[in-house]
């Protein structure tokens, strides 16, 4: 199985979406010739032409509004917004239209829509170039929200995105795009949306993670197997909304303990959910207050570098909150 | 740029048949006497809620027998029951809207009433938020000319949508959700008609609170695309205007802003009281250039509308809405566990 980088696994998945079906297409900014700012989208241009892989205006809201509208018409459109953090405009076309569309309309006008934003911090992008805002997102009934960790799923999911009759959010790791490789098959094959992955097997404590903190989280979780004997269950939750509560609890009711990593700030973020699942539905199993090792409370990452290393989580710190929970 | 009025007008309306110019009237009297109903069914508390179209509906029903009626794309908003209407939209479908009843088309009751949406009319579902649904007509329009390009449809189909048209208030344009789509139906040249209905407030602000141009289509010069001006209380011109911009459409010379003048004869919904904001008079005064006068007499002129017609077309309307009303005050509630339908494909 040849080995690639989760940039080139995305590549890959829109490459032969494209190939397999003409109602695909591609807009976004600097998607066309440039490749992306990214080059997620490299190569694409010049193999299927402008008519199917389209530069949009500068213009985050039309980019989502168009792909609706393109959706509702029976295409299959894959809108790229170039960093997660400019979302924000089309905040309202994704919470009031796409995911509303569906239910507002008795089940007549469904919208297949992906929208691929890069997400996460720890790549020198300052306040505006490093948020993850995908809790804004999972709180909305009617969107799929989907954050890879590895080029595996990454095409694997993309692949179910685009296939998937519903909006899908599809947050990538961007720190991860080059620095996490895998193992990826030539051709076709789906990973499915809804089922999250148990990233590595322990019975002493789980680790719930996403994105780049997925990568962390095994980082860190060998790190101790070698250094303290601890055996961390890994779970990488790859799909944020639906929520696979199944495997989530089966982890918990095997190790009762819970570390929950996510590099959004803490207050209200995703792993609160998390939490509130695994009191509420894996109580008789706690063995330990439920941990949440997260960004800090401020208003977003900054950009001189010892700022940012203090806001990020990382495989060090993850390791300490393990230690910490394995105390108990 | 041009200004089309009753007298300068290209004339597409010269062809319409006595036949189709009674069909017109009779929709614009049918979505009248709805409205009407609506507001008494208001009044006397048995509605919730009702937000009219009365004083629209030249624009409206115009606009609607000049597009391909339930085979082009609409992306109307909540004043456009008298387009929706002559688009196939009925007025039971209004009334268990009005009602919040089981069977509601629009939305199974969901939404608030005339909040349209209808798939086998390829109506697109509506929000309350003003303009959002421009960029996305903008992006109905794109696909039809996506599919044109790429081979997925025959351009001459008449039974495919070609064009796209978008519908709404003036103070609406003031959003960059507007901005946005009519950008993007100018660059991408696409096959699109955005009607802006001008009735002069948005609610209670008036238009030189919403811009500092003179008129709505004056804007169209910023994105590149063609800008009428027309008279919105004279059925003919709305159609002939829109029919021009169809024709572009069909034709592939890209977007048409129609801005469409007219008056609301009403307060903006059932919750507003506009006599804070305009006098009694004005209010008279725009009631003297009612559309639907306006055309009855034009039609009477010609010899087209007799009294014997009209009393026909009155007592119909009245058994329409009458049987309509009845089987929505018979209808059940929706199911409560119907709440928990729809939520993903």
């Amino acid at each position: 199985m040849p080995e690639m980088t989760l940039i080139d696994a995305l590549r890959e998945a829109m490459d032969e979406e494209l190939a397999r079906d003409p109602r695909v297409f591609i807009t976004g900014e600097d998607v066309g010739k440039r490749g992306g700012v990214f080059r997620a989208t490299m190569g694409l241009y010049e193999k299927y032409g402008e008519k199917r892989v389209i530069d949009s205006p500068l213009a985050e809201l039309s980019i989502v509004a168009i792909g609706i509208g393109a959706a509702c018409a029976g295409l299959v459109p894959i809108c790229e917004i170039q960093f997660a953090d400019f979302i924000h405009p089309a905040f309202n076309q994704i919470v009031n239209e796409a995911a509303k569309m569906y239910y507002r309309s008795g089940g007549a006008w469904n919208v297949p829509l992906t929208i691929r934003a890069p997400y996460g911090g720890g790549i020198g992008g300052g306040l505006y170039h490093s948020q993850s805002v995908e809790a804004f997102f999972t709180h909305v009934p009617g969107l799929k929200v989907v954050v890879p960790s590895t080029p595996y799923d990454a095409k694997g999911l993309l692949k179910s995105a685009v296939r998937d009759p519903n909006p899908v959010l599809f947050f990538e790791p961007k720190k991860g795009y080059r620095s996490i490789r895998g193992e990826v098959p030539t051709g076709e094959y789906t990973v499915p949306i809804g089922k999250a992955r148990q990233a590595r097997v322990g019975s002493d404590l789980s680790v719930y993670a996403y994105g780049m903190m997925a990568h962390y989280a095994v980082q860190a979780a060998e790190q101790v197997a070698r250094e303290d004997g601890i055996q961390c269950d890994v779970i990488d939750l790859r799909t944020l909304l639906p929520i696979d509560k199944e495997t989530i609890l089966a982890s918990f009711k095997k190790t009762g303990k819970a570390l929950i990593v996510y590099e959004d700030n803490l207050t209200m973020g995703y792993g609160a959910e998390i939490a509130a699942i695994l009191s509420s539905e894996g109580f008789e199993y706690m063995d330990a207050p439920i941990m949440r090792l997260a960004g800090p409370d401020v208003p977003a990452v900054p950009f001189s570098h010892p700022l940012q290393e203090a806001f990020m989580p990382n495989p060090q710190k993850i390791a300490a909150a393990i230690r910490q929970l394995a105390a108990y | 740029m041009t200004v089309l009025t009753a007298t300068q007008r290209s004339q597409p309306s010269a062809q319409l048949s006595a036949e189709t110019l009674l069909d017109m009237y009779w929709h614009m009297l049918l979505a009248r006497r709805t409205d009407e109903r609506a507001w008494m069914l208001h009044r006397q508390g048995k509605i919730a809620f009702h937000v009219s179209s009365m004083g629209h509906e030249a624009v409206q029903v115009g606009a609607a027998f000049a597009i391909n009626r339930g085979v082009d794309y609409v992306a109307p908003y909540y004043r456009d029951w008298a387009l929706c209407m002559a688009i196939g939209v009925t007025p039971r479908d209004f009334m268990l809207s009005l009602f919040g009843k089981a069977g509601e088309i629009s939305s199974k009751a969901r939404q608030m009433p005339s909040h349209w949406s209808h798939r086998g009319l390829n109506i697109l579902s509506t929000s309350s938020p003003v303009a959002t649904q421009v960029p996305q007509a903008a992006g109905l329009a794109f696909a039809i000319k996506y599919k044109r390009e790429n081979g997925l449809v025959d351009p001459n189909d008449a039974t495919q949508p070609r064009l796209a048209l978008t519908c709404l208030g003036e103070g609406s344009t003031s959003q960059g959700e507007w901005h946005e789509g009519m950008n993007w139906a100018g660059v991408h040249k696409l096959p699109l008609i955005c009607l802006v209905e001008n009735n002069n407030y948005a609610i209670s602000v008036p238009i030189e609170r919403q811009m500092a141009v003179s008129r709505v289509a004056e804007r169209a010069v910023a994105y590149g695309v063609h800008g009428v001006t027309v008279d919105g209380t004279d059925i003919l011109a709305c159609y002939d205007a829109v029919r021009a911009a169809a024709e572009r459409a069909y034709n592939g010379e890209g977007a048409t802003l129609i801005e469409a003048k007219c008056y609301r004869l009403t307060p903006h919904s059932s919750d507003d009281d506009d006599r804070t904001y305009r006098s009694r008079e004005e209010i008279e005064e725009a009631k003297r250039a009612d559309p639907i006068l306006r055309f009855e007499r034009y039609l009477r002129e010609r010899g087209i509308l007799s009294d014997a017609i009209k009393q026909d077309y009155e007592q119909r309307a009245r058994q329409v809405i009458d049987e309509a009303q009845r089987y929505a005050e018979a209808a059940p509630y929706p199911e409560g566990s119907s709440l928990y339908e729809d939520v993903y494909a």
